[in-house]
């Protein structure tokens, strides 16, 4: 199975899907106008992902910034990777990476912890 | 138009940030972004208070673009520009305003929204964010509502709103938001 890799652009973060590592990661901004269709290929690459997947999946989710349609994306991202944690054919852990200073990021994490049945950490870092 | 810009002015302390009328396209939405970023750097605004800021820049931008969308379907109004400003008070108090055209039936229920939304408090908004995101389908645009409840989360202080009628079809909608410094 291919890797899935967008380079960081302004408005969108830097996307990097390794099969062989089962790791998904965002960095960056996430601010686009359509988010459905700058997720798209990370859609596609989890759905297929999920058929084989590795037998742990590490998502890093390091975002600066993400607007509310993104915030639908990252949530059927999830809603796929519950899935597959729920049929034990991969145990899935979502770190969120915020900074230390950004109690609203933190608190952004904690709603999606709070929707989503799937093990999450919060990771601060410093800025 | 002009009531906007009388209230505006009226503002204690008004100290207008920067201003644009037009038609929102994603390359303007990134420019005034560019801008109103930089301007938030050199302020040295408290990277958490940028942050909030520049979230609801975003929000209310990306509404005025996709409610613009909207609007190309209806002839008469494809060529209506939006009105944005931003101003930042001596006291750090942010204020942003947006200006837009409206058709008159569309009205009610943006009001009812916007009502909801200002009897909230922080906890409530908080459950009807969680709520929207986790139940309503994904809108064609991708937004869903969303932006408007994740603003007033963020800004922490209740719209202020008016609907001026324009002729029997249409209004001019505009939209007050406070962003309280943290």
């Amino acid at each position: 199975m291919d890797n899935l890799f967008i380079p960081q652009e302004n408005k969108t973060p830097l996307v990097q899907c390794n099969y062989a590592l089962g790791q998904i990661q965002f960095n960056g901004r996430s601010i686009p106008e359509n988010s459905i269709e700058f997720y798209e290929p990370v859609f596609k690459w989890i759905d297929n992902y999920v058929l084989q997947p590795q037998k742990e999946t590490q998502v890093n989710i390091h975002l600066e910034y993400f607007n509310t349609s993104t915030s639908k994306c990252l949530l059927d991202i999830f809603k796929k990777l519950y899935q597959m944690h729920q049929a034990g054919t991969s145990k899935v852990l979502i770190t969120w990476i915020y900074e230390e200073d950004d109690e609203d990021m933190l608190e952004a994490g904690e709603d999606y912890q709070a929707l989503i049945m799937l093990p999450f950490a919060m990771k601060k870092v410093s800025t | 138009m002009f009531n906007v810009f009388d209230f505006y002015e009226k503002m204690e302390d008004g100290k207008i940030m920067l201003s644009f009328k037009g038609v929102i396209t994603p390359d303007l939405l990134s420019s005034i972004l560019q801008i109103m970023e930089s301007k938030l750097d050199n302020l040295g605004e408290e990277p958490r208070q940028r942050k909030k800021v520049y979230n609801v820049l975003v929000e209310c931008l990306q509404n005025l673009y996709h409610h613009g969308e909207v609007l190309t379907s209806t002839p008469a109004l494809a060529d209506k520009a939006s009105l944005f400003l931003i101003g930042r008070n001596d006291n750090g108090l942010y204020r942003i305003i947006t200006g837009n055209y409206i058709l008159n039936k569309s009205i009610p229920e943006l009001k009812s929204k916007i009502e909801q939304i200002n009897a909230m408090n922080r906890e409530q908004l908080k459950a009807y964010y969680l709520q929207t995101l986790n139940n309503e389908f994904y809108s064609e645009k991708g937004g869903g509502g969303l932006g408007i409840i994740d603003i007033a989360r963020k800004s922490g202080q209740k719209f202020d709103y008016s609907f001026s009628k324009v002729d029997e079809e249409f209004s001019f909608f505009s939209l007050v938001i406070t962003v309280n410094n943290v």
